[in-house]
């Protein structure tokens, strides 16, 4: 952010955050490659992915090498979770694995083709997470009604797609984002569908509270200078929109003064 | 004895605690959790949990994801 301003963090379950990217771990061709981009990208929140360890191939490096707990807050995902149980177990699973972490970004997904998300299995999955003392970052669709019953059960951010996971299509549809961000009182993150830079500034003109991506950078040629980008176009975004735009206009409005001028 | 381990059939001598599992599997100290038939067994338990014919173990770990 610029010297003359000073934006809020980004406060979500107790944590504060000057970073409003948040990014993924996937995808990358190397643990290298992985933390450059974070670095590029000033991100503070990292999500993950938990799998089974590989029995016999143990000696390679670790991903929590690479995004320290005590330097990142880390955000256990559900991603490949086709159901309510199988999300909730992956979540017990993390909260062991991270020593009693809370954070977790819940997704339930419908179909292998366009891993939209099954927001049936995402609510049931919410609620029984949250009575058992997780802090939930849900991703959904941009169904406002859907967001509005995911922050009635009580999760810390609601997390709609900006369009299909992985297919940098952009936001489809900021009309129902906006919904979403003007009815609620949790913070409203565009997760999935980010493509570049331009993207993630709509977001977050839009009002977004924050963005997370991972292909957006993981698939860009230079992921680390897209990094760079990305963490630009969401400052922008963010300033654009406190800043508030001009109104649109039907007709040329000149910046230059009509009177004084030599011909006339 | 044979267990579920990470969804592959494994014979174990009877009576292998997760501690001596863990151990085994090259694995401790690594950053992995660890559930047995559906449960997880907390890391301060692991010494003290015995495995069961039949028990289905998964372990876990940190990879790229978004």
């Amino acid at each position: 952010m610029t010297d003359f301003f000073q934006d809020q963090p980004l406060r979500i379950a107790g944590h504060a955050f000057t970073s409003r990217l948040l990014v993924g771990t996937g995808k990358y061709k190397d643990f290298d490659e992985t933390a450059d981009a974070i670095a590029a990208s000033g991100a503070e929140v990292v999500t993950f992915a938990v799998r089974r360890t590989n029995l016999g191939q143990e000696d390679g490096p670790n991903l929590l090498d690479v995004v320290p707990p005590e330097r990142f807050t880390l955000l256990p995902n559900t991603a490949g979770c086709y159901t309510a149980k199988d999300a909730v177990r992956t979540c017990k699973l993390a909260r062991e694995l991270l020593d009693d972490h809370k954070l977790v970004k819940l997704e339930v997904l419908g179909d292998d083709s366009t891993l939209y998300p099954n927001v049936v299995e995402t609510l049931k999955a919410a609620e029984e997470l949250l009575r058992d003392g997780f802090d939930v970052m849900v991703y959904t669709s941009d169904d406002p009604i859907v967001a509005q019953e995911l922050e009635r059960l009580g999760c810390c951010a609601i997390m709609p797609l900006g369009s299909l996971i992985g297919s940098g299509h952009g936001i489809q549809n900021p009309h129902n984002i906006r919904l979403i961000i003007e009815q609620a009182n949790v913070p409203v993150l565009v997760d999935a569908g980010i493509g570049t830079a331009s993207d993630a500034a709509m977001a977050m003109e839009l009002g977004c509270d924050g963005v997370l991506m991972n292909s957006a950078i993981a698939h860009a040629r230079q992921p680390v200078l897209m990094a760079s980008a990305m963490k630009k176009a969401v400052e922008a975004g963010r300033e654009a929109f406190l800043a508030g735009r001009m109104p649109r206009r039907q007709s040329a409005d000149p910046s230059s003064p009509f009177a004084g001028r030599i011909n006339g | 004895m044979q267990i579920q381990l990470n969804g592959e059939p494994r014979d174990l001598a009877p009576g292998l605690t997760v501690a001596q599992l863990v151990d085994d599997l090259g694995l401790t100290g690594r950053r992995i959790a660890v559930e047995r038939n559906e449960e997880i067994v907390p890391k301060s338990e692991h010494d003290a949990t015995r495995l069961a014919d039949g028990d289905r173990i998964e372990i876990v770990h940190a990879i790229g994801g978004g």
